[in-house]
């Protein structure tokens, strides 16, 4: 099966006049089955890139959402080893697939292993919250053997000096954290997200931009499609699936919101 | 190997420490760094310190001859007695200071993570002194254990919020500070409570509690006329003791040995022992050992001592445990506690239960040292706090918490 790299998902699109919509779900929540299922609607309704994210005891960057959903699955007993697998049903499904994750259980499964395990599954990308360029020698050597691609992180308060540092290293794409806090849904989307990505262009025209942080709606997707290269949504998906009554009505809600934001990114 | 020298300029001891943070708080780090490093060198901001220190924490803490302990132990022992100090603990040094460079950086507001309370109450009160608002994040298990240290920190004006999330102690508290210090980094300084976290955290604190050891090793020179054989203390995240082994470091003859709380036994999986009975990982901003899974998942922590119930460890200690400079041995919950009982009985010191895991190791060592230096060994011990927070823990460990009919008032007379 070839793989729709993250760089041609994000040419198709420009070409298209369009952003791209990055979806977040956690594995193994609430059961491997049900966030396969999951991660498949979402792609059938329109995500473009399905971003897995591996659940971890100590979640920093993220709010309560995704820290409630990650502690729902590794109750449930998830295991690094079951990321995979869900990687490699989603991946087999036709999706994208990226995985973001904390830097601990890599470190602990063996950086080299990972990146070769991680591509073998399917997956195209690596998104690393916590791991800073400067820390990532092992990682950097490491993907690059095994042709993953590296998505770090820049924030507002990144000064000019680290962005051009961070995007010297990324490969892929570039994750901007529209606004100084955790991952969740807000009310509107940050006044400091367009002038992070007009700073991100200035250091590197060509980088795909994916923005993420408070992004929640169909019109939030369509004001960060405006300017942004990508749309990353996390906090409001799992949502559908941590509220919803029962399985069928959160696969419901999960597929007629990722549609929502599909069209948003289509409005730019 | 000069300890003078590290963290490198990245901050790294060896390959420990470092900063394994979202890109989001390095700004906020490289800000404290610098902030840091210009207080250090001014002769004011020393001078400010210095002076809070004397006139308000009590510091020169005693080294104290404890005579009657020396005699049960075999060792002469000496006590270095932080638990005298303003709050009752060595963290007082660590807060002052932090708290005077927040001011220094313009920063209104500190956040604060607790486990026991204890950082927390001292936290609260440096930030009382220095006009600070102050946010102090406690897991909402430990606010229930703790409720007069919640009491305390809110009568010094400080707001409380129990985290709920995950297991809901003191890793959790750390977490949430994280989050919030995210969001709020341009008016707010994060003041963490041990030698941990991000560069240049492990240093800052490290430097701030040094004071410990420069003390013991002048006090030590004076009083015994000599350098210790061993230098003795409990080890959680690990800022008493870093505070006190830093200053002996060079000296090749003293011996450096930090005591983990081994819970109910390292072999049962149920203790706080991260260098002894954990690996090598990366946890709240660093890496070092830490309590683990196969996956890498934090696994909870347990130790009778709500203070060194933590899955961690500062770098530097990793670091003094593969060079082989410090050595890390584990204290049981029922250790502790005899050790606690003694000094309380010999010396009439009601020990922090952390502490008397330093005790307690010091109680092992000392045959050990006898046997090998062929005389009675001296071993300074930091006795880093006070019992008083503990007195319920350890009358409920004890049983001696006589059931006392409730007792209405009028109703008797």
């Amino acid at each position: 099966m070839s793989r729709v790299s993250i760089a041609e998902t994000f040419a198709k699109a420009k070409s298209d006049n369009r952003a791209v919509l990055i979806g977040c779900m956690p594995a193994g929540f609430p059961t491997v089955d049900h966030s396969i299922e999951s991660m498949i609607a979402m792609h059938e309704a329109g995500c473009d890139v399905i971003e897995v994210e591996l659940p971890y005891s100590d979640p920093v960057m993220d709010g309560p959402v995704i820290q409630k959903a990650s502690d729902i699955a590794l109750a449930g007993g998830v295991r690094t080893r079951d990321t995979l697998k869900i990687i490699e049903a989603v991946a087999s499904a036709g999706a994208t697939v990226v995985l973001m994750t904390y830097w601990n259980p890599i470190e602990k499964y063996g950086v080299d292993a990972f990146a070769r395990d991680l591509a073998a599954a399917g997956a195209t990308g690596l998104i690393t919250p916590d791991l800073i360029p400067d820390e990532a020698g092992e990682w950097i050597a490491a993907s690059d053997r095994h042709g993953i691609d590296r998505t770090f992180l820049v924030a507002p308060s990144s000064t000019d000096e680290r962005l051009a540092m961070t995007l010297e290293n990324c490969r892929g794409f570039v994750y901007a954290t529209a606004l100084m806090g955790v991952t969740g849904a807000r009310t509107s989307v940050s006044s400091q997200a367009p002038e992070l990505v007009a700073r991100i262009r200035r250091a590197d025209p060509v980088m795909p931009i994916g923005v993420g942080l408070g992004v929640g709606t169909g019109d939030q997707a369509a004001e960060v499609a405006a300017f942004a290269d990508g749309v990353i949504v996390g906090s409001a998906l799992i949502r559908c699936v941590l509220e919803a009554p029962d399985r069928a009505t959160g696969l419901t809600r999960l597929r007629s919101l990722s549609s929502e934001l599909a069209d948003g990114v289509r409005r730019r | 190997m000069s300890a003078g020298t590290l963290p490198d300029l990245s901050g790294h001891f060896g390959r420990y420490g470092g900063r394994f943070v979202p890109e989001a708080l390095i700004k906020a780090l490289d800000e404290l760094e610098t902030a840091y490093r210009s207080a250090k060198v001014d002769p004011e901001f020393q001078a400010e310190f210095e002076d809070l220190l004397l006139n308000y924490a009590g510091t020169p803490s005693l080294l104290y001859p404890a005579k009657r302990l020396s005699a049960k132990l075999g060792a002469e022992i000496w006590l270095k007695r932080e638990d005298l100090n303003h709050t009752g603990a060595h963290k007082v040094r660590n807060v002052l200071g932090q708290a005077l460079l927040a001011k220094r950086m313009g920063k209104p507001r500190v956040i604060a993570e607790t486990g026991a309370g204890q950082h927390g109450v001292a936290s609260a009160t440096a930030a009382a002194l220095l006009d600070l608002e102050c946010v102090v994040y406690m897991g909402e298990t430990d606010t229930e254990r703790q409720a007069l240290n919640v009491a305390r920190m809110r009568m010094l004006g400080a707001t409380v919020v129990p985290v709920t999330n995950g297991s809901r102690t003191l890793k959790d508290a750390l977490n949430e500070a994280l989050r919030d210090w995210v969001s709020t980094v341009e008016t707010t300084h994060y003041l963490l409570g041990t030698a941990a976290g991000p560069h240049p955290f492990p240093e800052i604190v490290r430097d701030f509690v040094g004071g410990i050891g420069v003390e013991a090793r002048r006090q030590s020179l004076d009083q015994i006329g000599r350098l210790p054989d061993a230098v003795a203390a409990c080890v959680g995240g690990g800022s008493n003791a870093i505070g006190i082994f830093h200053a002996f470091v060079p000296d090749e003859g003293v011996r450096l040995y930090g005591f983990e709380a081994g819970g109910a036994g390292v072999e049962t999986g149920r203790h706080a022992a991260s260098i002894t009975g954990g690996s090598i990982g990366v946890l709240h901003g660093n890496r070092t050992y830490l309590l683990q899974d196969e996956d890498g998942q934090t696994i909870e922590s347990h130790s009778i001592s709500a203070g060194l119930d933590y899955p961690g460890v500062g770098p530097e200690h990793a670091w003094l445990h593969d060079t082989g400079r410090a050595t890390y041995e584990p204290v049981t919950d029922d250790e502790a506690m005899a050790a606690f009982q003694l000094l309380c009985r010999t010396e009439g010191i009601i020990p922090a239960i952390e502490s008397a895991h330093a005790l307690a190791g010091a109680a092992k060592i000392a045959p050990r040292l006898r046997e090998e230096l062929g005389r009675t060994p001296v071993i300074v011990i930091n006795l880093s706090g006070r019992g008083d927070k503990d007195v319920h823990t350890a009358g409920a460990y004890f049983g001696i918490l006589d059931p006392v009919e409730a007792v209405v008032p009028g109703e008797n007379t």
